[in-house]
């Protein structure tokens, strides 16, 4: 996988959002941890993109790179004509209102010694956006749309709410200030299922109501099935996969793609758990990662050349693009599972 | 294994108290535990939190119970309680556990003591908090072995080296030399394994074992933990909110709410035919793989109650979307539908109940906000027929594109 590569861009003038060759690089004492190498993405007006992978991948990261907290070690954000990465911080800061941020852990992401009006309120003060009396009605009417009543909330702390009440807490505060990009880094992964059924619903009713663009990043690959238009799928800092959800999940290309696949437990007893086409082995450190395709040292079909070549992003089928040299389902060649040198057996 | 007991105050008429006469149809030198009628609860200012609220189990040896529930359910409690490993202080425990005939409340702690790691183990979430940080694995995994089973050094360490080859961790040499932070998450969850299994227990607890791990991961550790059951023919109880991990790797599941079992059978039995609701509820709101993407989820409107003061009637009345005004009034009791396959509940799935729509149900808020708040949330209610309710709800739609309502909560449409 692991690979790098932009043919899976679309035109920059339709996108609103297009990364490309995003590098991060986190200097430590041990060395440089290679947390996101190359990555090249792009978002269509209304799109949601699903990003998906094991913890380590790079997808928070990347997230979080996006937004320029902290900047990227090179490579390039463009949103609405305008280079984030270059832009002074003044001017940063006051295109980011468009860009938020919702975190995973909604009850520290709320301060717990303020009041929800004030929590909400904070970004149309900041930004100086119409009177007291004009912002306490925005925090109510976009308290209304996440489904919480302003009445009895308003004066409320965090503390006083479950976790699904403080994750929609979390998602009317960033919706005060208009955004146009949404990036919800794992919104739904510290909820219960039936909560976090709620959430991804309200994401979507959310999404329709003020024409939302989202980056949806989860672990959970129904989940990101269930919210996404596209899906990427990354591995150790790279990306391995891009598709429509449906395609991806029908007919993965990539080996990695097909092996998170098979490790999702089924809430079906007549599904015996098999342990074949489940990841042997983890994640190689990022601090040295693998030479040529990242996976190689985890996927069953590693050949001489996956050591020494690093697969491009090329398109297999309308709309799928995968970097590997040996995707699945091809004709060229089918290549047969040959047995992993290392990585621990089980 | 399954014998749920009935000792609530509403087991009345028609359904058959199964516990009364003991029904329970595992002889007694199958039986390896015993659960009658346990309560747990904790003193706080507010009053008593019933965190487990007369559970009544039977597991037999070398059989697997799921226990499967959302957070605040019990589970976790109810685990710990049989084990003993909660605190004394401000804890009320009664009941009954008997562990191959020994009652574990009232037996003296030195006694239950000696059980702990010798006869069963419990394998924890959180492999960081539970490994101890400052100690070297070796010395983690052979402290059991020597305690209990009075072994020397080396013979303690040629057995932690085999363990560990066992639970897949290479070069177990190296490692017994390491401490937990110099592992990766998974590797400490099989440490925490390896310590789980040393001395061979008889049952062992496995309290959310891969929650914190990736997808991969949890694969390999659960496929692991189940060859291990099998092979040292050990009982297990493995305990989550993933009712996709225990669909496969149990032989029975017993679904908790509010500190209650509310329904209880052999795994394929309890999938293939649903009676609770709140069973059907949790499986219809995991996102499947096999939907079409932005297909709409439907989720359980509304919160678990308070544990304080539950409501008087079935505990999940308030969220059910069969409720009827007697699930408000009494609290229905375990009984069986069919040998071995307990539920509770007045009007069970596939009882021709009419489905009662919460229409722009919102989150009902958590405890500290006064119940008057969830009214206004509620919106209205309307009951139709059972038949009729898919297309009256439209999946929800009809919460959208309206500001006043959130939206979601209103999918308890079928």
């Amino acid at each position: 996988m692991a690979g790098t590569g932009t043919a899976h861009l679309r035109s920059p003038e339709d996108v609103l959002l297009r990364v490309e060759d995003l590098v991060v690089e986190f200097p430590t004492r041990r060395g440089k941890v290679h947390a996101v190498s190359g990555i090249s993405l792009d978002i269509l007006p209304g799109e949601t993109l699903g990003l998906v992978g094991e913890s380590g991948c790079g997808k928070s990261t990347t997230g979080r790179a996006i937004v320029q907290l902290p900047r990227p070690t090179s490579g390039r954000v463009r949103f609405e004509g305008n280079d984030l990465t270059t832009l002074k911080p003044g001017p940063l800061r006051q295109l980011r209102t468009k860009l938020q941020l919702i975190f995973q852990d909604p009850i520290s992401s709320l301060n717990p010694r303020r009041r929800v009006r004030d929590i909400l309120a904070e970004p149309m003060r900041i930004w100086k956006r119409g009177t007291s009396a004009e912002q306490q009605q925005v925090v109510r009417e976009t308290l209304e749309a996440v489904g919480i009543d302003p009445d009895s909330a308003m004066d409320r702390r965090p503390h006083q709410f479950s976790g699904g009440q403080c994750q929609r807490l979390s998602i009317a505060r960033a919706l005060v200030t208009e955004p146009k990009l949404l990036i919800c880094d794992e919104p739904v992964s510290a909820l219960d299922v039936s909560v976090q059924a709620q959430i991804l619903n309200l994401l979507q009713d959310l999404k329709e109501r003020f024409g939302l663009t989202m980056i949806f990043i989860a672990h959970d690959l129904a989940v990101v099935k269930n919210v996404s238009d596209r899906v990427v799928v990354m591995y150790l800092g790279k990306i391995c996969e891009v598709a429509g959800p449906d395609r991806l999940y029908a007919h993965p290309a990539h080996p990695y793609t097909d092996a998170l696949l098979k490790s999702i437990p089924v809430p079906d007893p007549g599904i015996r758990p098999s342990e074949q086409g489940t990841l042997s082995g983890e994640l190689p450190s990022p601090l040295a990662p693998p030479s040529g395709c990242r996976f190689r040292t985890r996927c069953p079909y590693a050949q001489q050349r996956c050591t020494t070549e690093e697969p491009q992003l090329r398109e297999v089928a309308p709309g799928q693009y995968v970097a590997c040299h040996f995707p699945l389902g091809s004709t060229s060649a089918s290549p047969q599972p040959v047995e992993v040198a290392a990585g621990v057996p089980v | 294994m399954s014998s749920p007991n009935g000792t609530d105050p509403g087991s009345a008429g028609g359904a058959t108290d199964p516990f009364a006469t003991s029904g329970s149809t595992a002889t007694a030198s199958h039986r390896l535990l015993e659960v009658i009628d346990l309560h747990t609860g904790f003193k706080t200012p507010r009053g008593r939190v019933r965190a487990v609220d007369g559970v009544s189990l039977t597991l037999e040896r070398g059989r697997t119970l799921g226990i499967v529930g959302e957070s605040g359910s019990g589970k976790t409690v109810l685990s710990r309680s049989i084990m003993g490993l909660l605190p004394k202080r401000n804890v009320v425990r009664e009941g009954t556990v008997l562990y191959e005939g020994i009652d574990l409340v009232t037996a003296p702690a030195e006694q239950v003591r000696d059980l702990w790691g010798a006869e069963m183990a419990m394998i924890f979430q959180d492999p960081m908090t539970s490994l101890n940080p400052v100690q070297r694995l070796g010395a983690q995994i052979t402290e059991g072995m020597r305690y209990h089973l009075g072994m020397d050094r080396k013979t303690a360490t040629s057995n932690a080296l085999a363990l560990l080859r066992e639970v897949g961790i290479p070069e177990p040499d190296r490692r017994l030399k390491q401490y937990p932070h110099e592992l990766s998450g998974g590797m400490r969850q099989r440490v925490m394994i390896a310590v789980a299994l040393a001395c061979g227990p008889k049952l062992v607890f496995a309290d959310e074992p891969t929650t914190a791990l990736d997808v991969t991961v949890q694969a390999q550790i659960l496929n692991l933990l189940q060859r291990q059951q099998r092979e040292r023919a050990m009982a297990m109880i493995l305990v989550t909110h993933d009712l996709g991990v225990v669909a496969g790797r149990t032989d029975e599941i017993a679904v908790m709410y509010a500190g209650q079992v509310v329904e209880q059978a052999p795994t394929a039995q309890l999938f293939a035919n649903v009676r609770m609701p709140y069973t059907e509820a949790l499986l219809q709101s995991i996102p499947v793989l096999d939907a079409p993407s932005h297909s709409r989820l439907q989720a359980i409107p509304g919160r678990p109650p308070d544990l304080v003061n539950p409501p008087p009637g079935c505990r999940f009345a308030p969220r059910c979307r069969y409720v009827q005004e007697r699930c408000l009034q009494e609290l229905p009791p375990l009984v069986e539908a069919e040998p071995g396959h307990w539920y509770r509940c007045w009007f069970p799935v596939g009882s021709g109940a009419p489905v009662t729509v919460h229409i722009g149900a919102g989150e009902v808020p958590a405890d500290p906000i006064p119940a008057a708040v969830a009214g206004d949330f509620g919106g209205g209610e309307q009951v139709l027929p059972a038949g009729g309710a898919g297309g009256a709800g439209g999946d929800g739609d009809a919460g959208r594109g309206d500001p006043a309502l959130g939206g979601d909560g209103s999918e308890g449409v079928v």
